[in-house]
C-alpha cells in the first residue's frame, strides 16, 4: 500500500515538473503573464527561506534571539558580498554553530 | 558559441556550490525516513520516485503519524506544484526540444538546477544546446540527491540531531535570491512571498508553498503596472 502511495506521488510529481514544459504551448501565455514569471524565483524562494529560519521543527515561531535569525542574518551579508554561494551556506551554518554550541 | 560539453559543465559547475546544502539535508532525509520505522528500501526508491527533499520527508511524516494516503499523496502534489512555475519560466528556452526531450528533462528539474540554469539562460538566450545546462545541473542535484540519501539511509541514527543540519535548506535559497536585493520590485516580491509563508504556514497540506508564491506574482503584476 505505501509503495502504491509512493508511485501515485512520484506520478504526480512528475506531472508538475512536465505540464508547462512538455504539455502547454508558450505562446499561449500573453506578454503581461511572461513578464510576471520574470518574477518566479523571487516570489517563490521566500515561502522556502522564511519558514526554514523563523519556524522550528514543531510549527511553531521561534524567539527572536533564536541561532537561526543570527546565521540567516550572516548568511545574507557574506552572500551579498561575497557574490559566493559556498561561503553563503558555511558562513550561515558556521555562525549559527557558534552560537549553540560555543556561547 | 558554445558547445554541448562545455554547456553541460557550466552547468554542474553553477550547481555545484549547493551541495554543501544538498548533500546534508539529503543525509537528514534518509536518516529521518529510518528514524520513523521505514523500510529502507522504501525510503530510497522515493529517492528516485518522488526526487524531491522536503516533499518526501513531508510523506513519511504524515504516513507514520497516522494519516491517510490520500492526504499524504495530496500534500506532495501540493508543495510540488511550485515545479508548475519553474516549468512556465523554463519552457520559453525548451521550446525548441522534441517533445520526447521535454519529457526526460522534466524529470531533472529541481529548485537549485531551475534557479542556476535560468540564471544562465538570461543571459545567454542565443545558445543553440541550452538545455545541456539543465542536463548538467539537474544530473548533479539528481547524482547527488541519491548518494545522499542512501548516506542518511545508513547513517541513520548516527547524524546528529543538534547539528540542526537542515538549517542548510534556507540558506542555499538565500544564496540563490540574495543578489537580487538590490532591486526594490524584486524585494517586495520575496517579503511579500516571505511574510505570506508565515502567515499561511498552518494552512492544509502545505499549501502555504504554493499560496505564497500566487500572492507574491500578484504583487509582481502590480508592481510592474506601477512602474510604466
Amino acid at each position: 500500500m505505501t509503495w502504491f502511495t509512493i508511485i501515485i506521488a512520484g506520478i504526480i510529481t512528475y506531472c508538475m515538473r512536465m505540464t508547462m514544459v512538455a504539455l502547454v504551448d508558450r505562446d499561449l501565455l500573453g506578454e503581461r503573464v511572461k513578464a510576471v514569471l520574470a518574477y518566479v524565483p523571487s516570489a517563490v524562494f521566500p515561502a522556502i527561506i522564511f519558514p526554514g529560519i523563523f519556524i522550528n521543527d514543531y510549527g511553531t515561531f521561534i524567539e527572536m534571539n533564536d541561532p537561526k535569525i543570527f546565521g540567516a542574518i550572516v548568511a545574507i551579508l557574506v552572500g551579498y558580498f561575497s557574490r559566493n554561494v559556498i561561503a553563503t551556506i558555511i558562513s550561515g551554518l558556521f555562525s549559527y554553530w557558534i552560537i549553540i554550541f560555543l556561547l | 558559441m558554445l558547445s554541448k560539453k562545455q554547456i553541460f559543465s557550466k552547468g554542474i559547475l553553477a550547481v555545484a556550490p549547493h551541495m554543501f546544502s544538498v548533500i546534508p539535508f539529503g543525509i537528514v532525509c534518509g536518516a529521518i525516513g529510518i528514524e520513523l520505522g521505514f523500510s529502507p528500501v522504501l525510503v530510497y526508491a522515493m529517492s528516485i520516485i518522488i526526487f524531491g527533499g522536503a516533499s518526501q520527508i513531508v510523506f513519511l511524516q504524515l504516513l507514520s503519524g497516522g494519516a491517510s494516503a490520500l492526504i499524504a499523496v495530496t500534500s506532495v502534489g501540493v508543495i510540488n506544484s511550485r515545479h508548475l512555475l519553474y516549468g512556465a519560466v523554463l519552457s520559453e528556452y525548451l521550446e525548441k526540444l522534441s517533445f520526447i526531450k521535454k519529457l526526460l528533462i522534466s524529470y531533472l528539474v529541481v529548485d537549485q538546477g531551475f534557479a542556476e540554469s535560468n540564471k544562465f539562460f538570461q543571459k545567454n538566450r542565443n545558445e543553440t544546446h541550452l538545455h545541456y545546462h539543465l542536463l548538467g545541473s539537474g544530473g548533479t542535484l539528481w547524482v547527488c540527491w541519491q548518494i545522499s540519501t542512501l548516506a542518511g539511509i545508513i547513517l541513520g541514527s548516527f547524524v546528529p540531531e543538534e547539528l540542526g543540519l537542515k538549517f542548510a535548506v534556507p540558506l542555499t535559497f538565500i544564496a540563490i535570491v540574495v543578489q537580487d536585493i538590490k532591486k526594490l520590485d524584486h524585494v517586495i516580491v520575496m517579503i511579500t512571498c516571505g511574510l505570506s509563508s508565515l502567515l499561511f504556514f498552518d494552512a492544509p497540506f502545505k499549501s502555504y508553498i504554493i499560496i505564497s508564491p500566487i500572492i507574491a506574482l500578484f504583487v509582481a503584476a502590480l508592481v510592474l503596472r506601477l512602474k510604466k
